[in-house]
């Protein structure tokens, strides 16, 4: 594998073998391999419609509620495939977060949704629930907008605060990797730039991997980005790389803007 | 040319217009009219023959012939009788319309919901043939009793509004945006945890909607129970007695009542009566969904 992770670089946490999705008879990922970095940022970027949404949503088994979807090869999550029979996919989830393209907060009040995961993963205590929602809002860097109403409904919050909270809500499970879905394609300006930072943060102690139809937004947060073409994984390397001195020629023609 | 096809479409859409009008005006009209005519007979009993509201409510002597206008035995029947419909059919048809919408193969549901859209259309008389036919006699056996009785028309109502139960909780948990579902799961909520405390609180108000129609429906049931009630104008005293509700005594006694006679005006005002309640369940429906939004 060529990439940010060969060399003595950070450890492997995920690695893609051989994967293939399918909706029915369409397959939408061919023949996709990929590792991903420990505590680094992954863009995955391509047209739309090339597979990359399709790829993140078979990291953590979400295909698993689609009907007629099958996802074939291995995805090994610390050396472990998240695919064999005995892994039971509500743990794989508790381990992978993902935040989604659209905020999607519960319709419950900001203070609930922050702790629905460690409640239900068990934790009962009050005093408990209250510090986990302080820590995860506050390294969602929500915490000072909404100190003083954490009992408000969540759906009172702008876009960009509401996919905050959503961060906050999978941070406050602990989850090893996070996986986001073009989480910032809805928000203005400000809102995106927020978010940005907030994923600079986040790799100190998460592994992130992020699709994006933004090539500025994968070159100015990434470590690594991977370029996805008609469901084929075309290529991964250093962002610095894919943008300035990509190997392959549909790469390059994607990324000086030769198609949409 | 262009312009003599434009006045076409002027004429066509004027037509139109009209005829949407008038058909709404002609709608508003016979609501009204028949709002005022039950208003106006229906309150007969207390304007002309000069009864108290308070008797007609609470006195349990049914007995217009003497004089005595006293609803509470139907009254009491039609509540009893919706209420255990409600409280056997509402969490059943609840939970049958989530795990249709939830966690039923998608054939399996596909192929479920126009059967149940094929049940709410069953006429009622049919829900009571049965009723007496399979139910009544089974009753009988196991209990000694006629078999005509609260329980038996509870039973009834129960089945009968279950379809509608289930259908519109069915339609109400279809409408939770995906989205929530996926958030939760992507937290390592299990489904059943998906469902209890994401799911089902933010469809409550469409499920809230959805007993309610059920009530609607009970409270308004005439045949069905009238086959299997008993029909004895009495305050009822046990779950195997015959009883009668305000829709059913209207059925039981409205070929025999004399027109202008206290009787008549007494079914009149259990029919103005049963359009209150249908009405103030409505203006629930509305108040949930308003709520809601």
């Amino acid at each position: 594998m060529i990439g940010a992770n060969g060399r003595g670089g950070p450890r492997e946490k995920m690695k893609v073998e051989d994967m293939n999705v399918f909706y029915g008879s369409f397959q939408a990922i061919k023949d996709a391999n990929l590792n991903v970095a420990e505590h680094r940022v992954t863009a995955l970027i391509g047209p739309s419609g090339c597979g990359k949404s399709t790829f993140i949503r078979a990291l953590n088994r979400m295909h698993d509620l689609t009907p007629g979807a099958r996802v074939e090869g291995r995805v090994m999550l610390d050396g472990e495939n998240i695919y064999a029979p005995s892994v039971d996919p509500v743990t794989v989830r508790h381990r992978i977060g993902m935040v989604f393209q659209r905020a999607n907060p519960f319709p419950k009040s900001i203070f609930e949704n922050v702790v629905y995961g460690p409640k239900i993963h068990g934790l009962r205590s009050h005093k408990a629930l209250v510090e986990v929602a302080e820590k995860s809002l506050r390294a969602a860097a929500l915490w000072d907008e909404v100190k003083d109403r954490l009992n408000r409904s969540a759906l009172d919050l702008s876009g960009g605060q509401q996919q905050r909270l959503c961060i906050a809500r999978v941070l406050a499970v602990e989850p090893e990797v996070i996986l986001m879905d073009e989480p910032a394609s809805a928000l203005d300006p400000i809102a995106t730039s927020k978010i940005e930072d907030l994923i600079g943060e986040l790799k100190r102690r998460y592994t992130v991997v992020i699709v994006t139809h933004s090539m500025q937004q994968a070159a100015r947060i990434s470590d690594s980005t991977v370029f996805f073409l008609l469901g084929e994984l075309i290529e991964v390397g250093t962002t610095s790389e894919i943008f300035t001195r990509p190997k392959d020629k549909r790469t390059e023609d994607y990324i000086t803007g030769r198609y949409g | 040319m262009i312009a003599g096809n434009a006045n076409n479409a002027h004429r066509n859409e004027s037509v139109a217009l009209a005829l949407l009008k008038s058909a709404s005006a002609f709608f508003i009209v016979s609501i009204v009219v028949l709002l005022g005519y039950l208003t106006f007979e229906g309150t007969k009993l207390f304007t002309v023959d000069h009864k108290s509201i308070f008797e007609f409510l609470f006195s349990p002597t049914f007995s217009p012939d003497t004089g005595q206008v006293g609803a509470a035995p139907f009254i009491l029947g039609s509540l009893f009788v919706t209420g255990f419909a409600i409280a056997v059919g509402g969490p059943f048809g609840l939970a049958v319309g989530v795990f249709f919408s939830e966690l039923a193969p998608p054939r399996v549901a596909a192929a479920m919901k126009p059967a149940i859209e094929v049940l709410v259309g069953i006429p009622s008389v049919v829900y009571g043939w049965l009723g007496l036919t399979l139910l009544v006699p089974l009753i009988r056996n196991m209990t000694g009793s006629t078999g005509f009785g609260l329980l038996s028309a509870g039973i009834v109502l129960s089945l009968m509004i279950l379809p509608t139960v289930i259908s519109l909780a069915e339609d109400a948990m279809r409408v939770v945006p995906n989205s929530l579902r996926e958030g939760s799961l992507a937290l390592g909520a299990t489904r059943w945890e998906t469902i209890s405390r994401v799911l089902v609180p933010a469809a409550r108000s469409g499920l809230a909607v959805a007993v309610i129609l059920g009530i609607a429906r009970a409270i308004g049931e005439a045949l069905a129970i009238q086959m299997v009630l008993g029909n004895s104008p009495t305050i009822p005293h046990g779950l195997l007695n015959a009883a009668s509700a305000l829709t059913s005594e209207i059925v039981m006694d409205m070929g025999g009542a004399i027109q202008g006679s206290v009787t008549q005006h007494a079914l009149f005002s259990m029919a103005l009566l049963l359009l209150l309640i249908a009405m103030s369940l409505i203006v629930l429906v509305k108040f949930v969904v308003r709520r809601a939004t």
